[in-house]
């Protein structure tokens, strides 16, 4: 087995004359929890359902185990998908629904029996064998969605927003359970979702997409601290993101002053998005801050309060665990790596 | 609610006298003689056994509007599937072609297929022009259906063929995409797809299709008098005759029951299997 279970190769896509996907090129190793994230119409669901075979590309190959892959309809291939609004059958019970890819493979009665039970207890369903799907709660539903497609043993599985339409709550103990069964079971899962935290909580491995172009591929924690670009960084968490200019390596010029960073190989002079983390903006007094300004709205987060600060025609997003009166004067200061420069977005210019 | 209650009133009010009213009077007439007393001599009429005139025409009634429904079945549910895959932009230009027969007077058509089938008629004037130019071993039979139970078959699948597409593919249409796409991604072939997704799912169409063509298959008299002759009267040829021609309204009363009876009951039948194959349906 090749270390690549899928492997998207220079994948187009276009509707009408529309481009949807640009050049998609995304391998996902054996037993990788991968999840594409983006703002809607970003392209995400178009490249799961290449993979799931329910698109095909306009141009470009798609490759399952080194195996070219694009002309396999859906049910020939070793995937399943759990769909955004669960798509339960309606005319079949709980044990039907989930027993319908084994029935469609002929497995034996004794077999599917043990093998829906089993799949049932591993998503907390127990002893709802006889219910009617469209009973079921969210929650519930979803659950069996997920039962559904994991008991034909897939090598991969496919998520297309199946936490979306829960609650707050609930989504945050299914991503807790999605992950633990992904480690169990040990399948390959491609999880679409517009929510970054779900993706930072859950992934491997990050795809951010915009405009049917993937933005940057990478661990969570890599794409949280050093975005590639201002997309990727407005994207994933919350960031200040200001014009500036890079004026030599190591020194960059923004608000009207110049900063200490780390970042080189710019050209002299370069336009620069900059990009700050709201958490890496310290709040000081005012002789000590780099930047001064004052306080403008404070909103208490739970952990931390978010705080704006107005500093002359700018405003700046500060999280601070201590809060601070409005129309304070403070001092902002910041380290030079907490300032990540970024090429203005290459990709943005040749759309405008 | 209180308003909802008002709002009411005139419904009620036109269910009792133009449906709840009727339907008593004609029970009533059914148990009483031409002097008003009460009697069960209609009833006992119609199932005579030494004289099954009566039940023979019943039989063929049902014989007929059930061949009728299973034809528009056979033709119906194919071309309402075939209708609901078309793109959307077409889809409503053929369905329009579908329903436009219905806006012309149901008399006419079904006269105008006398004209069709008749001896002397377009069709056999066709057939006889081809044999003109045909060598003799290709010669083509003329049509003779005329005034035979199959031109009644032809009359009723001709006229209630839409009543049996629309139910079906309006059904069809609101199937969620989405089920398709899962019954595929869970292995299941084209074929699978229809036998263990779509069909079932389209049950319910078929149910009010077929009500909705038995019906008026079974209780038709247009279009048995007009293309079945007089030798292939149905039942509702003889209820109309007890009312406009013998005057016997106590025995046209109870043909009219037995009639009822039987349809609630069929329909009864088809619903229950209906409702236990998938749940919910249109009619009833």
């Amino acid at each position: 087995m090749s270390e690549n279970l899928i492997r998207l190769e220079n994948v187009h896509k276009d509707y009408g004359g529309k481009q949807v996907l640009k050049s998609i090129n995304l391998s996902v190793r054996d037993k990788e929890f991968v999840t594409l994230l983006g703002p809607s119409g970003c392209g995400k669901t178009t490249t799961l359902r290449i993979i799931g075979g329910f698109e095909t590309p306009t141009s470009g190959v798609v490759y399952f185990d080194d195996q070219k892959y694009n002309d396999v309809p859906p049910h020939k291939r070793q995937v399943n998908t759990v769909f955004q609004r669960y798509a339960l059958f309606p005319h079949l019970d709980v044990f039907e629904n989930v027993a319908f890819g084994l029935r469609i493979r002929k497995t034996p009665e004794s077999e599917v029996r043990d093998s829906v039970s089993k799949m049932l207890r591993l998503v907390n369903l127990s002893g709802y064998e006889k219910r009617s799907v469209t009973s079921l709660s969210g929650g519930e539903q979803q659950r069996i969605a997920i039962a559904r497609a994991l008991v034909n043993r897939p090598r991969v599985l496919l998520l297309d927003e199946p936490l979306g339409a829960l609650d707050l709550k609930l989504r945050k103990e299914m991503q807790t359970e999605l992950k633990h069964i992904q480690t169990q079971l040990g399948i390959t899962f491609i999880y679409v979702t517009h929510d970054q935290e779900e993706a930072l909580t859950m992934s491997d491995t990050v795809v951010v997409m915009n405009r049917g172009r993937i933005q940057q591929i990478g661990t969570p924690i890599g794409i949280y601290n050093e975005p590639i670009n201002a997309f990727v960084a407005d994207f994933i968490g919350e960031s200040n993101i200001v014009d500036g200019v890079m004026n030599e390596d190591l020194v960059c010029t923004f608000a009207g002053r110049t900063f200490e960073c780390t970042d080189s190989g710019f050209e002299k002079d370069e336009l620069v998005d900059v990009v700050i983390r709201p958490e890496d903006l310290k709040m000081v007094p005012p002789e000590d801050g780099m930047l001064q300004g004052v306080v403008e709205s404070i909103v208490f987060k739970g952990v931390h309060y978010e705080m704006t600060v107005r500093c002359g025609d700018m405003t700046w997003l500060v999280h601070s665990t201590l809060p601070e009166v409005c129309g304070t004067f403070v001092g902002l200061k910041v380290a030079p790596f907490d300032i990540h420069i970024m090429r203005k977005s290459e990709a943005e210019d040749e759309e405008n | 609610m209180k308003r909802i209650k008002l709002a009411l009133i005139p419904y009620s009010a036109y269910a009792l006298i133009f449906i709840v009213a009727p339907i008593l009077l004609i029970l009533l007439y059914s148990f009483q003689d031409s002097s008003g007393s009460f009697t069960l001599e209609n009833y006992a009429r119609f199932f005579d056994l030494s004289d099954p005139v009566y039940l023979k025409v019943l039989w063929r009634s049902i014989k007929l509007a059930v061949i009728s429904t299973v034809i528009c079945l056979i033709l119906g549910y194919p071309m309402a599937y075939i209708l609901s895959r078309l793109p959307a932009r077409i889809r409503g230009t053929v369905s329009f072609l579908f329903i436009l027969p219905m806006w012309m007077n149901f008399l006419l058509r079904t006269y105008s297929w006398m004209s069709l089938l008749e001896r002397t008629g377009l069709i056999n004037s066709l057939i006889g022009w081809f044999n003109g130019i045909l060598p003799s071993a290709l010669q083509l039979p003329t049509l003779d259906i005329m005034y035979t139970q199959w031109a009644v078959v032809l009359g009723n699948v001709y006229n209630f063929l839409p009543f049996m597409i629309l139910p079906i593919y309006t059904v069809l249409i609101k199937i969620d995409k989405s089920l398709i796409e899962a019954a595929q991604d869970l292995g299941a072939s084209r074929g699978r797809v229809f036998r263990k997704v779509i069909f079932p799912l389209s049950l319910s169409g078929v149910v009010s299709g077929i009500s909705m063509t038995f019906m008026p298959a079974v209780t038709t008299f247009v279009i048995s008098r007009l293309l079945g002759g007089g030798q292939n009267a149905l039942i509702g040829d003889m209820i109309e005759n007890q009312f406009k021609v013998v005057g016997d309204w106590g025995f046209g009363s109870a043909m009219s029951v037995i009639l009822m009876v039987l349809i609630l009951l069929t329909m009864n039948v088809i619903q229950r299997y209906e409702s236990e194959n998938s749940g919910g349906s249109v009619l009833m």
